[in-house]
């Protein structure tokens, strides 16, 4: 967090901050590690022990992990930190930019990492800084239109006018999360999810009307995935293969689609902290999980489940069936990226979502 | 100067400091920060009254207040009208030795986790849920009806969980209510209808008011309830709140809104001391 002392307003959120620091380590990290232990800030497919257990019994270290939702709150978790408490921190591959401007991260070794044996599509050359990557993508997957095909037709799948349509009213269920499922609005429109302005959101607001309208529920991630899951609605508007993969097992009717239109292509990355006191040991971390072996356990891990960025991870024949392996390359080639907006146009973006959400 | 006076003096202080200190620590003290932070900007760019003004300028920030009043006016209400009756035969019409069993197993679904509880009414609810099978099966409906992701479902989720709260409070006040009044109304020729609209639910009503405001200040600040039983159909206070942090972190606009449901509760609970005298119970 950058302070500048000649606000008195920016001095004494400092000293705010200050004082919120002790009672923030314990109530949000408990005790924290010894010094060799690694602390990660983390989503919750990295708390999965068959992902973290090799690599603590490799090194002989604790991975202490603090699971958060949201870039917004993991940054609140940081600033309320000592600088130090972190070593690395899972973060919405868009938002990278968003820590490096708070000086927060610290550059990757490229030679080190195997940024070459990456799907090109989620190198994320575009957030680099200055030049420099400060974090490596590790995971992606599409917000799309995840269905159960014993209930819809597929082939309606294939266009997202299903989703404003009345023949599957009452049997959608909308992701609720306003960037990606405003990303498939606009593409339900014809518009590209990285030109979008201020002045396309009335038509975006109309879509998100008439989806909503036709929905049975909004939910966020575990309320989504147990409407599909039991019954509840047929089709998840967001949906993918982060929600129906891990489900594939009980439920092998559940699947996605990436529709005429296109799909909104998410993904995550890892970040090492600047002031992190391990980074040779945040480092290895995240060599571990680049690594064929890692990526095989994050894509699969029991939270939820996700393409491996790295195209060498060591799937087996039926993950990569599950995950739709092969098809990666025809599925990319028509993702769109993910919004990312300014600070004002996400501020007006959340107010539309907001609308939609109070819609009766 | 007399020692054994400042010492009579030090000892209430004493005693009373740890509590005012706790006091300070944990709601004057964030309190005091949540308003400082309402009142800067989201971009650091200084002091502002601009997080309560979107407040007032935004319809569905207004409706999730309206939303969130409520829902809490009608869980309070109907909870009150669920505990009365059921406090009422656990503390008359249960022997005296089964009423410790009673209370017991009333407060049951207290000992599960807040958000399990809540999960378990969405399978209830839910289109293959135990309610709707039990309607279509028995013929009464022929289409499953929407219950799950409903206000509905949120009011009942609430309802479950008050309903335990009010049952405790007006129970304790019947339990302390002394046998005298009820013989010396009947004494005077009362019947038992005009005894319990005249002395029984006049005398129980402060332990009532207790409980409706309890329910009242825990259910409009509550997130879970909503966010899993109400699909999000609509938002609540504590929803929006929550909205404000997740990606955006945007802690001003969090604490300003925070700070007008707080605003709401004073009020609250001023109109319930002042015209209900809670003072007295």
């Amino acid at each position: 967090m950058s302070i500048n002392p000649n606000n008195p307003l920016s001095v004494l959120k400092s000293h705010l901050h200050a004082t919120y620091a002790a009672a923030a380590l314990l109530l949000a990290t408990g005790s924290l590690a010894q010094a060799a232990d690694l602390n990660a800030l983390i989503w919750c497919d990295h708390a999965d022990p068959a992902l973290l257990q090799p690599f603590e019994e490799a090194n002989g270290i604790k991975v202490n992990v603090k699971e958060f939702e949201g870039t917004g709150a993991g940054m609140a978790i940081v600033e309320q930190s000592q600088p130090g408490d972190w070593d690395v921190m899972v973060i919405d591959s868009i938002d990278i930019p968003r820590g490096v401007e708070k000086g927060l991260f610290e550059p990757l070794p490229e030679d080190k990492l195997p940024f070459a044996d990456l799907f090109p599509q989620v190198k994320m050359d575009g957030s680099t800084v200055a030049g420099k990557r400060y974090g490596i993508t590790e995971k992606f997957g599409y917000n799309t239109i995840g269905y159960n095909k014993t209930k819809v037709d597929p082939a309606d799948m294939q266009s997202m006018a299903a989703l404003t349509g009345d023949k599957y009213k009452g049997k959608i269920a909308i992701y609720d999360y306003y960037l990606p499922v405003i990303g498939i609005a606009a593409l339900a429109i014809g518009k590209k999810t990285a030109e979008l302005t201020e002045a396309d959101l009335p038509a975006i607001k109309d879509e998100l009307l008439k989806m909503k309208a036709n929905a049975k529920l909004v939910g966020e991630v575990t309320a989504s995935q147990t409407a599909l899951a039991t019954g509840e609605v047929d089709i998840l508007v967001g949906g993918g293969e982060w929600v129906t993969a891990g489900l594939a097992k009980e439920n092998p009717a559940l699947d996605f689609s990436i529709p005429k239109e296109g799909a909104v292509l998410w993904s995550q990355s890892l970040a090492m902290f600047k002031d992190s006191e391990n980074k040779e040991l945040a480092l290895k971390f995240i060599q571990y999980i680049m690594s064929p072996e890692g990526q095989a356990r994050l894509a699969t891990s029991s939270c939820y489940w996700g393409m491996p960025a790295n195209a060498k991870a060591a799937l087996s024949d039926e993950q990569k069936k599950i995950l739709r392996f092969d098809e990666q390359p025809d599925f990319l080639a028509r993702a769109q990226s993910y919004p990312a907006p300014n600070a004002d146009l996400d501020k007006k973006m959340q107010d539309v979502w907001t609308e939609m959400l109070q819609a009766q | 100067m007399n020692p054994a006076t400042n010492s009579g003096r030090a000892l209430p202080w004493a005693l009373v400091t740890p509590a005012l200190g706790w006091t300070l620590l944990f709601f004057v003290l964030p309190f005091l920060a949540m308003g400082f932070s309402s009142l800067t900007a989201h971009d650091g760019s200084g002091f502002t009254l601009s997080n309560y003004s979107q407040f007032f300028a935004n319809p569905a920030y207004w409706q999730a207040m309206v939303n969130s009043l409520q829902v809490t006016a009608i869980v309070t209400l109907v909870s009150v009208l669920l505990a009365y009756p059921f406090a009422w035969i656990l503390a008359e019409q249960v022997p005296e030795r089964w009423q410790r069993l009673a209370l017991m197993l009333a407060v049951l679904p207290f000992w599960t986790s807040y958000v399990v509880r809540s999960y378990s009414w969405l399978l209830v609810l839910a289109q293959n849920g135990v309610i709707n099978r039990a309607l279509t099966g028995s013929g009464l409906f022929t289409e499953p009806v929407q219950l799950a992701n409903t206000r509905l479902a949120t009011i009942t989720g609430f309802v479950h969980f008050f309903v335990m709260l009010l049952t405790l409070t007006i129970f304790a006040n019947l339990k302390q209510l002394s046998p005298s009044y009820r013989k010396a109304a009947a004494d005077l020729g009362a019947g038992p209808v005009r005894t319990f609209l005249h002395v029984v639910l006049p005398l129980t009503l402060p332990g009532i008011m207790v409980g409706a405001f309890l329910t009242f200040v825990l259910c409009i600040g509550d997130y879970i309830t909503p966010q899993i039983l109400g699909g999000n159909n609509e938002l609540l206070m504590p929803q929006l709140v929550m909205m404000q942090i997740g990606r955006r972190g945007d802690f001003p606009l969090a604490s300003a809104l925070s700070i007008i449901l707080m605003a709401v509760v004073t009020v609250a609970y001023l109109a319930c001391a002042r015209r209900l005298k809670i003072e007295r119970a």
